[in-house]
């Protein structure tokens, strides 16, 4: 401030400011309201990861339609129309409003804890981009009743058949997608802003945690390619309703543009879904064998290459669209070198593990099987990779099984391993371990069960997104099936513990966990409803 | 940036967050139902759509209003302060990468799509689909002129788009003037450069019109006029949507230096509107090289 | 290097890994429980396959090191067997080998990749060019240089499919009319689409590409073995992709020659048929088998079609209206629409029959007839 009337003016402000400051000690706000206006972000965590558990559901029982669906050949349950709609919403849903969320709720309640700051940078932005999100689901699942159905083209959406082959609830969809997208933005800024500008002195950013180092990357790749499906869903609209040709080659355009725009963003995308896990994965298997995570900054190099990579490869999802030969090397060759630096990471974590001092609570049990479960996902990524065998596994069950061995019991369980390890700290009470590590197993024995057998089926040649296969096929997807099931209902244990953990009181130390390191360790459990309002000292 | 720390200013619960989300879905739900004629009455969408944009428009309004008063109470530390430009920086580079798509597309339709449709390059034998179409651009005659009839003449970038190129990069200079004087606290040439830059704006707006208008009515040159079309009005149309909202917010400054807001030392708001109209310029180069004249 | 150490000792763990693996290379016995990929009757096909099996080697053995280690520690170094954590946690050269040698495993990877890779793009020298173009949802197989042109659909009853009937060995994998190629002959796909994306996939020729509207995707196929092959759409083209099945017969040479023939007789039969004179009764019977096969899909066979995606043709204007208008939608089909233009899928004689059929199924019979000659005139 300059003139002095303006300091006057200040000096009693700042006093305003002040009780204004302390009436934010008095704790949540009375009724619905505290979540409805919050600026809190534990309240806003809290919301995101709720959010994020019910589109699970919601998700994950349109997953077990499609299974009932395939658990035998012929037509049993639903039209093949209908059967599109249920793998498209599946997919969407889960990709968008289950792990995405949940990984943004994670980082709004530790992200601050982790680096000593009192909240979020942009606390009201903060619970916008929340808001923003049931409201974009709720449009996005209303198609399901309009008249043509939901979208049934796929979660790629690939034009034309998501445009002038589309049902009219695409429109629905496109807006939906548009908020979707606003939302991702403005929560990654938020991140950003916070993780760069909110740390207190002596935070420097090699000391910054790994959750919070591989949640930065992942912002900046949100910022990077949130506009560009933004772009091209727009792209989509206008050709729909405003009769350009941007994908239609009779006008000049070219359907394959499509898909190199909506890749430019998936496949980022994709890494957007996996190293928020990195990062939980990195910070619990120190904890647990008692050791300090082997090679740090290395592992902060190979997330940034990681993070760089994966804008250079997205054509490797395009190997059969018939792009010239140097094209489809180029992208043959970058994708493969993405397996070096999430070596390193998985090599790191290993050697973490080697000649340390291991317990196996529930969070370890789940970061453990991630370590193995992502790596067999990013293996037979490796092999899709390899753009000549990728001719026989692409739009087959083999690419399904891949990524479902890198999304479930990779994000997922990065995702149970975390809300395990931090529930603690959130709620003031252990959860039960004993229901923790039979849901643990169940979940282990479910997932292989569901999704090995994708593998043998995809080989032996079967496609993806089809309501029926032949006879060969049976067996295998019987089996799938079952273990679908027992993977689905053994989550409903998770949703028991999430609550009785809440309910039945079983204080926790603050440190939680036997000589746990970092911040959040340092501040009671229940983390109280505001953290770090002065800043810690860190040495 | 690590930084001595002040009480970091945390606001009071708002309702402002789900207001603007319940605005958003009602804008989304009615253009689309407006597009679609879904529930086959088009007004009833038509009517949430501007319930949902009046709705935005004054959360805009006021969320923007109490950061300014926050900002006056003092409210706000040098932190804070940080944490906007953080902020407003990322979020012009997202802009950029929304611009970048379609630049992207506008790339690959010219080097690759089109000449394969005409013959030339590794998928050359598509030509086979497209007897007689030749490769060139601006694209007058598109592969299936009975769906997309091509346009008869395009805009000559010598005229108008020169002359709102000179608008435009002028305008960068009058606000960059402007913001020295407020600088300096100077006021009144605060005002009038600034004042000069809004003008400045509105004729570029002006002259997008007229040119839109030509397009339509003289030369043939539509969405539907193949995708050339296409490309054209999808770049230039984001970019002029993106002038109209800058010299809205421009307006908007304007207003508060009149009303004697902002001080040579704090005038964040200011300075954002300023970044944005600079990317806004950047992006217009970037359209009249590869748009209009290339 | 300690990690090597206990590496070697892990492989003992893993042998158990190994061993479920190993049910990777079992050649399937029955079809069922097939669990690997084709090899496949080409040069390419088995290329791939090779490469195929190396990387899944490559992966196996480096899963074997890592999970080792990882398994044994997990075994010895745990806290109730009294581990005590050491404290290192840096070491360069370590993170230098692990960096490096992955690096070098997949140059490895990539050298014979590149060369199949190679080999795939080169579709020069055909001995014979075949115009592959996917519908939804059929294929439709145009052979440039003997003008031999037509469509190829699933041959399943739906009485299968809604399993209504016992389901036979090729249950989905059957076709109407397969593509017929000669044996050791260079044959060139054009592939392309007439509406969506489709892709052309044949696992045993190692071929795959996606068939794209407006434009031409190039492949090639030199088979070695006789035989019938079978595949299916490979992308993802609306309700019934997973109902447009690939079958490709190879033949000897000489039978090649004696099918084109007969095919080339065949085309100019249907083009007579015209000129014969049908009642309403033949034309109906002809028609209600066509519509079936190319209409009912979307129109359904009620007729009623499906509200908000395929318009009901039962008491519709069209149908009801004006023949010339109703002959027009469907000969020329209707921009930008799923409606196709059905007057080179189909013969005058079958056009005039459906086209009779839907005016006069459903009740509303109208009684009046197309007859062939009269679309044989408009489709010249
Ligand atoms: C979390 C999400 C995630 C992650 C992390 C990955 C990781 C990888 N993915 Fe995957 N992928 C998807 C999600 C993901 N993928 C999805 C959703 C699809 C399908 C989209 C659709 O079509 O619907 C897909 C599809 C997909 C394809 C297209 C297949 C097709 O449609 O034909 C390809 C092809 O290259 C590919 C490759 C890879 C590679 C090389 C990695 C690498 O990052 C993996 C790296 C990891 C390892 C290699 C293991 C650990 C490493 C070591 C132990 C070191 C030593 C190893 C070696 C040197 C071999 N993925
Ligand atoms: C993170 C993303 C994610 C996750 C977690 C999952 C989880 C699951 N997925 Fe899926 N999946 C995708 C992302 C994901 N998937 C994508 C992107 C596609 C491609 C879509 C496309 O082709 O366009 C796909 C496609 C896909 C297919 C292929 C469909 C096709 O090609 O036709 C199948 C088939 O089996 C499948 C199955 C499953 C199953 C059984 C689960 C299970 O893990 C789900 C288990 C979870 C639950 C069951 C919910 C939780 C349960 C409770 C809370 C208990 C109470 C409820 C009940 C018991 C009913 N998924
Ligand atoms: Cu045709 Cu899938
Ligand atoms: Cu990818």
């Amino acid at each position: 401030m300059t003139t002095d009337t303006e300091q006057s003016i200040a000096a009693d402000m700042q006093h305003d400011a002040k009780d204004h400051q302390a009436d934010h000690h008095h704790g949540p706000a009375k009724g619905i309201t505290r979540w409805l206006f919050t600026t809190n972000h534990k309240d806003i965590g809290t919301m995101y990861l709720w959010f994020s558990l019910a589109m699970f559901m919601t998700g994950g029982c349109m997953a077990l339609l499609v299974r009932m669906e395939l658990f035998q050949p012929g037509l049993q349950l639903m039209q093949p129309d209908f059967f599109n709609q249920m793998t498209t919403m599946h997919g969407l849903i889960m990709v968008f409003g289950a792990v995405m969320p949940a990984f943004v709720g994670l980082a709004n309640w530790m992200i601050p804890m982790m680096i000593g700051a009192p909240d979020m940078a942009l606390p009201r932005l903060n619970n916008w981009s929340f808001w923003i999100l049931p409201f974009a689901f709720s449009m996005m699942l209303m198609t399901l009743l309009m008249e043509g159905g939901a979208p049934n083209f796929g979660w790629t959406f690939y034009a034309p058949l998501s445009t002038t082959f589309a049902p009219p609830s695409v429109t629905f969809f496109i807006f939906a997608v548009h908020m979707m997208g606003i939302s991702s933005i403005m929560g990654a800024i938020n991140v950003i802003v916070t993780i760069l500008n909110m740390r207190p002195k002596g935070m420097i950013m090699m000391k910054l945690p790994l959750f919070v180092w591989t949640w930065l990357i992942t912002a900046f790749l949100l910022i990077l390619v949130m506009p560009v499906l933004a772009g091209v869903v727009t792209m989509m609209l206008m050709d729909i309703h405003f009769d350009t040709s941007f994908f239609n080659a009779a006008g000049g355009g070219d359907p394959v543009l499509f898909q190199h725009v909506f890749w430019f963003f998936g496949h980022p995308e994709v890494y957007i879904m996996i190293l928020p896990a990195f990062g939980i994965v990195s910070e619990i298997i120190p904890t647990f064998a008692r050791k300090k995570l082997f090679g740090y900054s290395s592992m902060v190099y190979a997330t940034s290459s990681i993070a760089f990579l994966s804008f250079i490869v997205w054509a490797h999802h395009m190997f059969t669209v018939g792009i010239p030969l140097a094209g489809e090397l180029f992208f043959m060759y970058a994708t493969m070198l993405i397996a070096v630096p999430t070596g390193v990471k998985v090599f790191n974590w290993v050697a973490t593990m080697f000649k340390g001092s291991m317990t196996f609570e529930t969070p370890m049990l789940f970061a453990v099987a991630f370590v193995v479960l992502f790596s067999i996902g990013g293996f037979s990524g490796l092999m899709l990779a390899i753009a000549p065998a990728d001719f026989q596994y692409h739009d087959t069950y083999f690419v399904v099984a891949h990524f479902h061995y890198v999304l479930v019991p990779g994000s997922v369980f990065s995702i149970m391993a975390a809300a395990y390890y931090w529930l603690p700290k959130w709620t003031g009470n252990y959860y039960n371990e004993k229901m923790g590590k039979l849901h643990f197993w169940l979940s282990f024995v479910g997932i292989n069960i569901t999704f090995f057998p994708m593998h043998f089926v995809g080989l032996a040649g079967m496609p993806r997104r089809v309501p029926d296969y032949a006879l060969q096929f049976a067996d295998f997807n019987a089996v799938s099936s079952v273990g679908a099931f027992l993977f689905g209902f053994s989550q409903l244990l998770f949703i028991y513990n999430v609550v009785s953990c809440i309910r039945n009181k079983n204080p926790a130390t603050a440190e939680v966990w036997e000589d746990a390191k970092g911040l959040e360790w340092t501040i009671p459990s229940p983390a109280p409803y505001h953290t770090f309002t002065t800043p810690p000292k860190i040495d | 940036m690590q930084t001595e720390h002040q009480e970091y200013y945390v606001p009071d619960q708002s309702y402002f967050p789900i207001v603007a989300s319940i605005a958003l879905f009602c804008l989304a739900f009615g253009s689309g139902s407006v597009l679609t004629a879904a529930e086959n009455s088009g007004d009833m969408g038509m009517i949430t759509l501007l319930i949902g944009f009046l709705m935005l428009l004054f959360i805009i309004i006021s969320w923007f209003s109490k950061v300014a008063d926050e900002s006056r109470l003092g409210l706000y530390s040098k932190q804070m302060d940080k944490s906007f430009r953080w902020g407003m920086g990322w979020f012009i580079s997202s802009e950029v990468m929304f611009f970048a798509a379609f630049f992207g597309a506008l790339f690959y339709i010219r080097v690759l799509a089109v000449p394969w449709l005409a013959g030339e390059g590794d998928k050359g034998v598509s030509h086979m689909l497209w007897e007689g179409f030749v490769n060139q651009w601006p694209l007058m005659t598109t592969p299936d002129p009975s769906l997309f009839k091509g346009p008869e003449k395009v805009v000559d970038p010598w005229h108008i788009p020169l002359l709102n190129t000179i608008l435009l990069v002028t305008s960068s200079l009058t606000l960059t003037m402007s913001h020295k004087a407020l600088k300096l606290d100077k006021r009144i040439a605060t005002s009038i450069w600034l004042a000069l830059t809004v003008i400045l704006g509105g004729v570029f707006l002006y002259f997008q019109v007229v040119e839109y208008h030509e397009a339509y009515t003289e030369l043939g040159l539509t969405l539907a006029s193949g995708v050339y079309g296409s490309t054209f009005f999808i770049l230039t149309g984001f970019h002029g949507l993106h002038v109209t909202i800058g010299t809205l917010m421009l307006l908007c400054m304007l207003v508060r230096v009149l009303e004697g807001e902002f001080s040579g030392k704090k005038h964040f708001a200011f300075e954002a509107v300023a970044w944005y109209w600079h990317f806004v310029d950047v992006v217009w180069i970037g359209l009249f090289i590869f748009v209009y004249i290339l | 290097m300690k990690l090597l150490s206990s590496a070697k000792m892990a492989t003992g763990l893993a042998k158990a890994q190994l061993t479920l693996l190993l049910a990777f290379t079992v050649p399937s016995v029955s079809a069922d429980w097939q669990l690997n990929m084709r090899e496949g009757v080409t040069e390419i096909s088995r290329s791939v396959y090779s490469l195929h099996m190396i990387i899944f080697w490559v992966c196996v053995v480096i899963a074997i090191v890592v999970f080792g280690v990882m398994l044994w520690s997990v075994v010895y170094h745990r806290k109730s067997r009294g581990a005590k954590a050491e404290n290192f946690h840096e070491n360069v050269y370590v993170e230098i080998a692990w960096t490096v040698i992955p690096i070098i495993i997949l140059i490895g990877m990539a050298v014979p990749a590149t060369a199949t890779l190679k080999k795939m793009y080169d579709s020069s020298e055909s001995d014979l060019d075949i115009q592959i173009t996917g519908y939804q949802w059929k294929w439709r197989y145009q052979y440039l240089e003997s003008g031999v042109d037509f469509f190829s659909s699933l041959a399943t009853p739906i009485e299968q499919i809604q399993g209504k009937s016992e389901k036979t060995e090729n249950y989905l994998l059957e076709v109407d009319n397969p593509l017929v190629i000669p044996l050791g002959k260079k044959v060139r796909f054009l592939i392309t689409a007439n509406d969506v994306i489709h892709s052309w996939w044949v696992p045993d020729f190692a071929v795959k590409k996606d068939a794209i509207p407006g434009f031409i995707n190039e492949s090639w196929v030199r088979a070695e073995k006789t035989g019938i092959y079978r595949g299916q759409c490979a992308e993802l083209c609306g309700k019934d992709h997973g109902f447009m099945p690939i079958v490709v017969e190879v033949k000897s040479e000489a039978d090649y020659q004696i099918w084109i023939k007969n095919q080339q007789l065949a085309q100019v039969e249907k083009a007579k048929s015209a000129e014969k004179r049908w009642t309403l009764d033949e034309l109906m019977v002809a028609g209600k088998e066509i519509y079936t096969k190319n209409c009912a899909a979307c129109h359904q066979a009620s007729g009623e079609g499906v509200p908000g995606a395929f318009p009901a043709l039962k008491g519709s204007p069209i149908v009801q209206g004006d023949p010339a208008a109703h002959i027009d939608i469907v000969l020329n089909g209707k921009a930008g629409t799923a409606m196709q233009a059905f007057s080179d899928q189909l013969s005058a004689t079958e056009l005039a029959a459906v086209i009779t059929y839907e005016r006069n199924a459903w009740g509303d019979s109208l009684g009046d007839i197309i007859s062939p000659s009269q679309i044989a005139k408009l489709k010249q």
